[in-house]
């Protein structure tokens, strides 16, 4: 499987021989890790260094600022408060509904693909566009589609005569994040099809049409058959998405600025306001380390769950 | 059995259409809006294909005169400055990340793991918060408003990524033929660059495609880090369409487009490889 | 061990490196200072250049790069440029909501000294309103501006009015007739969505209504008797179908593009929305735009109240970092000069008390097409310009504030128990927490 793999590559490694083969081996890899080392080290280290230092102090923003210790105050702060905990149930709200949207309709997307409709080289390229339109240009065009008065949405909607007055999309607290939703998986549910379209592109054939003689439906045979195949694939898709959909910012300041009444605040977006707005730096930095333990414990979670041992 | 068979066809076919009315339906809008005139673009009921359509905002990006205001004016710089930023990240990412791929996967030795594990930990901060420290740093080496803080900041983020896709990549190459190379008398170097890269290209690009994507989308670090002309990239630009007070909206629709193009022609160029890379990467390992 | 010694030691060599590589030595010669302010309001980021052209030919010896970014982001960019040594900025744009957080911070430099007599005397004493703080002054004022009542006369002719609406009470009247008779189906647009303007407009309304965001000791009042009205009365507006409901997803920028394509027959806005309701590549109601004086409650005509608006200017700041202090505030002088105003004055209206009188004003009134009617409209509503609270912590606050309004205009929370958090949290952070 790919992550465990990568993670214990004794797994993978040559028979051992003498201790200078070794040795040097070793000392090749130091050679090829060395200018990446540097360059994630020089540069992210201390800032992420420092970052945690300033998770444990009480830092007002500013010039000649008395920084007082608290220890895991900040931390502790944080896990009482209830905007927080509110704001991580946002966050956890949309990573799921959007990863698990993107999950599905990327299924969907390209299982169709793979069974080779006319067309499906075109739809493959189209896939593509969605994807490679940046975050903001993304933001912005939702934006004005969902816009009151001027919007595509109401003026589809409209001339389809499924409603009879504009409605103020954005205005309404509880469809707001469904709407950064919409926005989001349109964005990147493109690449999960990709991804899972190769994989079933790899598939062997054979198993299939074996189970097709047996008797076994189209739905039975992508149940039991593809689906399983496909499980690295999905896992590899579903961290990727996941760790990044928790850590969203970009797409709901943009659209809503974190409205309305705060129902399209995400953890990061928080993060931002408490770090740049408030000037609470330690707040902020406090805020990004349980981002970090959130995000590894739902890595770990998932490694958990859905690494099975390949299966032949 | 043919009459069947030729339905079932049609049937797929069918369902491509909602698939492809949902990926180009806000596209095609974006292209329209794009050609309108503002006060078109505010018109009820509205007109999903402008009545008078108008090149002026692209002219005003792409062959900007005096009159018009300075943001669309220095929109094709910036589109130019992510290019270059965007290429070079690509470019390091893949020429040093593919070396320390390799070392981490194929080549056991003692701090193998903890390298892994510290690699992937660094993707996990929110970009956010490192924003003060980096600002720090880079100011003091004199290296705000220049595109290189913004290489070497992107690429704090980028390498990990592509680091551990490439390890992935890597992984797929059957032991064998590495066994059989050592065998041949090959040295490490030698079977990194003669067997694995080789076989990887089509995962390389791959990896190259999503290091562009993700330098060329950042927002946050490039509006923090630049404001002249001499680094400002594509989404800068464009979050400057909206000012305090008045929208550019025409403008900004045109330069999404715009921003939007290189990406899609690379995609479109590399799409073959992109497939076939993801393949060999995601199932096998 | 070795191999980790060997790594430190590659490291430190690449910091030094790229150190050696980065840091050139201090230029002998003229001095260059960095100016940070938003584009597209006030000047156009062009006509800025020329003034930094035309004073770096008066003075040869300094050199002034200006940066430009959207609003939003000018306070982000001011904080991390300020985290640097040296700055990254010699002076920035101070917004009228920010000076207390900077001077707590210490980021700008106390400038009373420098203040000429004829500034003092020569520039409207509420421009310093944003800059002055116990009597010091910690920063050179640019730009004056206040949100104004606009109103399409078209749709109140056709629906029979023949003057604006004075209270807003009178102004619901109107909205009723306006929408009955289909001429707009919500008559009225604000700026209400989840950002700094939903505060302005609060103001304006609270002061409307005899309220205050403090009382004498510094405690909350806007969850008074007196606030919790307004809030009650925006909502009622919503709900009756007078304002607009995207107003609370809507920034200015949309009050203005619902207001220039017809659709509301009231807008309420700073002063950019006239020129623009007049240039017909935007707006469809040319010439149909018109001032009034911003409407006030009933009870707050009664308490006394004339007249009530919010003051959104803003001033340049020198940081207290800079090295270049002298040769900042030269520029920003020249900047807010006197005759670098009047030049621009078809632009922006300047902070000159002499240009509203005599000639100058004639002047003045014909440098363009909208300014005989901006500079009467200017000088009979910015007397009742309020401030909002100068309180160091005001981000936060007016992030709560925020909250609480948009909670009670989507029904989330009643008027009352909305206002009352935000007040709780006011006082937290008053308390220093």
């Amino acid at each position: 499987m790919v992550t465990i793999s990568f993670m214990a590559p004794e797994l993978n490694s040559l028979p051992k021989r003498r201790l200078t083969l070794r040795q040097q081996d070793a000392r090749i890899a130091w050679l090829l890790i060395i200018p990446s080392l540097v360059v994630i080290l020089g540069v992210a280290l201390w800032p992420i260094v420092s970052t945690l230092i300033l998770s444990f102090f009480n830092s007002p923003t500013g010039l000649n600022q008395t920084k007082t210790f608290v220890g895991l105050g900040n931390y502790l702060d944080m896990l009482q408060d209830q905007t927080f905990w509110e704001t991580i149930g946002r966050t956890l709200y949309f990573t799921v509904v959007s990863v698990g949207l993107e999950m599905l309709l990327g299924l969907a997307i390209a299982q169709l693909i793979h069974s080779h409709p006319w067309g499906w080289k075109f739809l493959r390229f189209a896939l593509i566009i969605p994807w490679a339109v940046p975050t903001i240009v993304n933001g912005a065009m939702w934006r004005w589609i969902y816009s009151a008065d001027f919007g595509a949405l109401n003026g589809l909607l409209m001339q389809l005569g499924l409603i009879k007055h504009y409605v103020p999309w954005l205005s309404l607290p509880d469809a707001a994040m469904n709407l950064v939703i919409v926005a989001d998986v349109w964005h990147t549910m493109p690449l999960v099809a990709l991804i899972l379209q190769a994989a079933l592109a790899t598939q062997p054939q054979e198993l299939d049409e074996a189970a097709a003689v047996d008797g076994a439906n189209a739905f039975q045979r992508f149940w039991s058959i593809r689906l399983p195949l496909l499980r690295p694939a999905i896992l590899v898709a579903l961290i990727l998405r996941s760790v990044d959909a928790f850590r969203v910012f970009d797409i709901s300041y943009i659209i809503t600025s974190g409205g309305p009444a705060f129902k399209t605040v995400t953890i990061t977006y928080l993060t931002y306001l408490n770090t740049f707005s408030y000037g609470k730096q330690g707040t902020g930095a406090a805020l990004s380390f349980l981002i970090s333990i959130f995000t590894i414990i739902m890595a770990i979670i998932y490694i958990r769950f859905l690494y099975r041992p390949e299966e032949s | 059995m043919r009459y069947g068979k030729f339905l079932n066809k049609l049937l797929l076919f069918l369902l491509t259409i909602p698939v492809l009315l949902f990926i180009f339906g806000p596209i095609l809008w974006l292209f329209s809006a794009s050609l309108s005139t503002q006060v078109e673009l505010f018109s009820v009921p509205m007109h999903w294909i402008p009545q008078h359509p108008t090149l002026q905002n692209y002219l005003d990006i792409l062959f900007p005169t005096l009159a018009v205001s300075s943001v669309p004016r220095t929109f094709a710089t910036a589109i130019l400055n992510s290019l270059k930023i965007a290429s070079s990240v690509t470019i390091i990412c893949i020429l040093i990340g593919s070396l320390a791929a390799y070392a981490l996967v194929r080549i056991p030795f003692k701090f193998n793991r903890a390298i892994q594990l510290g690699i992937l930990g660094t993707r996990m901060i929110p970009e956010v918060s490192l924003v003060i420290p980096l600002f720090i740093l880079a100011s003091s080496l004199n290296l705000i408003n220049t595109p290189i803080v913004l290489i070497i900041a992107y690429l704090s983020f980028a390498l990990p990524f592509a680091i551990w896709m490439m390890a992935a990549f890597f992984q797929t190459v059957p032991i064998e033929l590495e066994e059989a190379a050592r065998l041949d008398g090959c040295s490490r170097l030698g079977i990194l660059f003669r067997v694995i890269m080789p076989i990887s290209i089509p995962g390389l690009i791959s990896t190259a495609m999503f290091v562009f994507l993700l330098a060329w989308d950042e927002f946050f670090y490039a509006l923090i880090f630049t404001s002249t002309l001499a680094a400002k990239t594509a989404p800068v630009a464009i979050a400057e369409f909206i000012g305090r007070y008045a929208v550019n909206i025409t403008g900004m629709m045109a330069g999404g487009i715009l921003a939007a193009l290189p990406p899609v022609i690379l995609g479109l160029i590399f799409q073959r490889y992109i497939v076939s890379g993801m393949t060999a990467g995601a199932v096998k390992g | 061990m070795r191999t980790f010694h060997r790594i430190s030691l590659l490291i430190m060599a690449f910091i030094l490196a790229v150190g050696v590589v980065g840091c050139q030595p201090a230029a002998t010669g003229p001095v260059t200072i960095h100016v940070l302010t938003m584009d597209q309001a006030g000047l156009k980021p062009a006509e800025i250049d020329q003034i930094a052209r035309d004073f770096e030919a008066q003075n040869p010896d300094i050199k002034v790069v200006m940066e430009y970014v959207g609003y939003d982001y000018v306070h982000d960019k001011i904080v991390t440029g300020m985290a640097a040594k040296p700055p990254a900025y010699d002076a920035a744009m101070v917004d009228v909501i920010w000076p207390d957080e900077f001077i707590k911070s210490g980021y700008l430099l106390d400038v009373t000294s420098r203040i000429t007599p004829d500034m003092k005397s020569g520039i409207f004493p509420a421009a310093f309103n944003g800059v002055t703080r116990n009597g010091k002054v910690y920063g050179v004022p640019w730009l004056m501006d206040v949100k104004y009542f606009m109103y399409n006369q078209d749709m109140l002719t056709k629906a029979g009015f023949n003057a604006p609406p004075k209270t807003w009470d009178e102004l619901v009247e109107q909205a009723k007739v306006i929408k009955q008779k289909s001429i707009a189906e919500f008559p009225v647009i604000w700026s209400w969505n989840q950002k700094e303007g939903v505060v302005c407009d609060f103001t304006v309304l609270l002061f409307g209504n005899g309220g205050t965001f403090l009382d004498a000791s510094g405690k909350p009042a806007f969850n008074n008797d007196k606030g919790v009205q307004v809030l009650t009365w925006m909502k009622k507006t919503i709900d009756d179908g007078l304002t607009n409901p995207s107003s609370v997803a809507s920034d200015e920028n949309a009050v203005e593009a619902d207001f220039m394509a017809g659709k509301s027959a009231f807008a309420v806005n700073w002063l950019f929305q006239y020129s623009d309701s007049n240039d017909a590549t935007k707006s469809q109601i040319v010439g149909k735009a018109a001032f009034a004086p911003m409407p006030v409650f009933a009870a707050g005509a009664a308490a006394g109240v004339k007249g009530a608006s919010v003051d959104g200017s803003s001033a340049f700041g020198i940081m207290s970092t800079t090295p270049y202090p002298d040769q900042v505030f030269k520029f920003l002088t020249y900047l807010g000069s006197n005759e670098v105003q009047s030049k621009f004055s078809a632009e922006m209206l300047p902070i000159w008390q002499n240009d509203f009188v005599g000639d100058p004003l004639a002047k003045l009134q014909a440098a363009s097409l909208s300014n005989p009617v901006t500079v009467p409209a200017f000088k009979g509503q910015f007397p009742y310009a309020n401030e909002r609270p100068t309180v160091p912590y005001y981000n936060e606050a007016s992030s709560a504030l925020q909250l609480a309004i948009q909670e009670a205009l989507t029904g989330v929370k009643t008027p009352q128990a909305a206002l009352d958090d935000a007040a709780a949290k006011w006082v937290q952070l008053a308390a220093g927490k």
